[in-house]
């Protein structure tokens, strides 16, 4: 899931001013799961905001709103009869859900709530730990289920770096080396052939512009023949 | 026209000990301030960051959250959670410029009639010393435009 955190309140709350107005915009979804950005937290966000604008002698009002998915059109469609009594939108969702949510309400200033940090997974309660760069060229057949692009801070394709030592990374002792576990997972499993396989340069190409997919279900609807 | 300020203590306390403890308090005709408002809950790990942040939206001058004693919980660990979110929403409080000793967790057992009612006296004196909460100015404001605070 995507990983977001709450921006610093202050920056909040220096964004807003100049609007009277602001609806909180959840995101029942992601930044959900990640206590960060869903019903619950844009309640709370929506009483600090008005606690704060209170006690500052600020004329604003704050209204609160979740949809299940801000990356979703036919989710944020649920907003059209109440966002344009608003000055402004705060939207607690990823990066991707606030800019389909700015795209859908154009004419109303959109503002971020959150910052988006990583795609990751729920380590333990209240904690979460990246694993997947989004990189658009998976590796973990052959590295036993971990990825080094994420974990290794150097994002070594072919074997470690000349800096791990009994197991831990260079970069910080209580890191553990992405190789050292890559060579573990494989040699349980009897797959260490898989390291004299050379893996091929990254094709970069494929990142250095904005992702768009068609599942091959849907692409005759949407060919220039359809 | 001159207004006391009374403040008003909400205390969120679980039936189990603290309300048993309060309970016992009153039958041992302990004395203490009258200012305390109870909320009676199952279990302190009900209490959530919000219904804190919105007793002070309301109004309330100092919030006491009271669960059992560290590991005697009925529920096995709601005093801990509630013990954790008091915690966070005190930074929250903070963050918005509103003093976080307003709000306390405590611990007190069924049996600790006499640490209810200094608990109470203790928080009572407590949101003499900061005074009225400014939430609670400002929505009454026509009602308090003059305090006169008692300390």
């Amino acid at each position: 899931m995507i990983v977001a955190e709450r921006k610093g309140f202050e920056e909040i709350a220096a964004s807003l001013s100049g609007f009277r107005k602001v609806l909180v915009v959840g995101c029942g979804t992601c930044v959900a799961v990640c206590l960060t950005g869903g019903e619950k937290e844009a309640g709370l966000l929506a009483a600090q905001l008005d606690m704060a604008a209170q006690l500052a002698g600020r004329d604003q009002v704050f209204e609160v709103a979740c949809v299940e998915r801000q990356c979703d059109r036919e989710f944020l469609d649920e907003l059209a009869a109440r966002a344009p009594e608003f000055d402004a939108l705060l939207s607690l969702a990823c990066g991707a859900g606030i800019q389909f949510l700015a795209e859908r309400y154009d004419e109303i200033p959109v503002l971020a709530g959150v910052d988006t940090t990583f795609i990751g997974v729920n380590d333990n309660v209240g904690v979460w730990e990246e694993r997947c760069r989004s990189c658009q060229s998976c590796l973990l057949s052959t590295t036993g289920g971990i990825c080094p692009v994420a974990l290794c801070p150097k994002g070594m394709l072919n074997g470690p770096c000349g800096g791990t030592a009994d197991g831990q990374c260079e970069t910080d002792p209580e890191r553990a080396c992405a190789w050292t576990l890559i060579y573990e997972r494989l040699s349980r499993t009897g797959r260490l052939e898989n390291l004299a396989r050379l893996v091929p340069l990254r094709d970069n190409a494929r990142a250095s512009l904005p992702g768009r997919r068609t599942h091959p279900a849907y692409q005759r609807r949407y060919s220039a023949h359809a | 026209m001159n207004q006391r300020y009374d403040p008003k203590v909400l205390a969120l306390i679980c039936t189990y000990c603290t309300y048993t403890a309060a309970d016992m308090a009153g039958s041992m005709r302990l004395q203490y301030p009258s200012n305390v408002r109870v909320i009676k809950l199952l279990c302190t790990g009900k209490v959530d960051v919000l219904y804190l942040l919105e007793a002070f939206r309301s109004g309330a001058d100092a919030v006491m959250v009271s669960g059992c004693e560290i590991g005697d919980c009925h529920f096995l660990e709601g005093n801990l959670r509630a013990k954790e979110r008091v915690a966070h929403a005190r930074t929250l409080l903070a963050e918005v410029g509103l003093e976080p000793d307003r709000l306390e967790m405590f611990h007190i057992g069924a049996s600790d009639a006499p640490k209810w009612a200094q608990t109470v006296d203790m928080m009572t004196r407590r949101a003499l010393e900061l005074g009225p909460n400014p939430l609670r100015l400002r929505a009454g404001a026509e009602q308090t435009k003059e305090l006169e605070v008692r300390t």
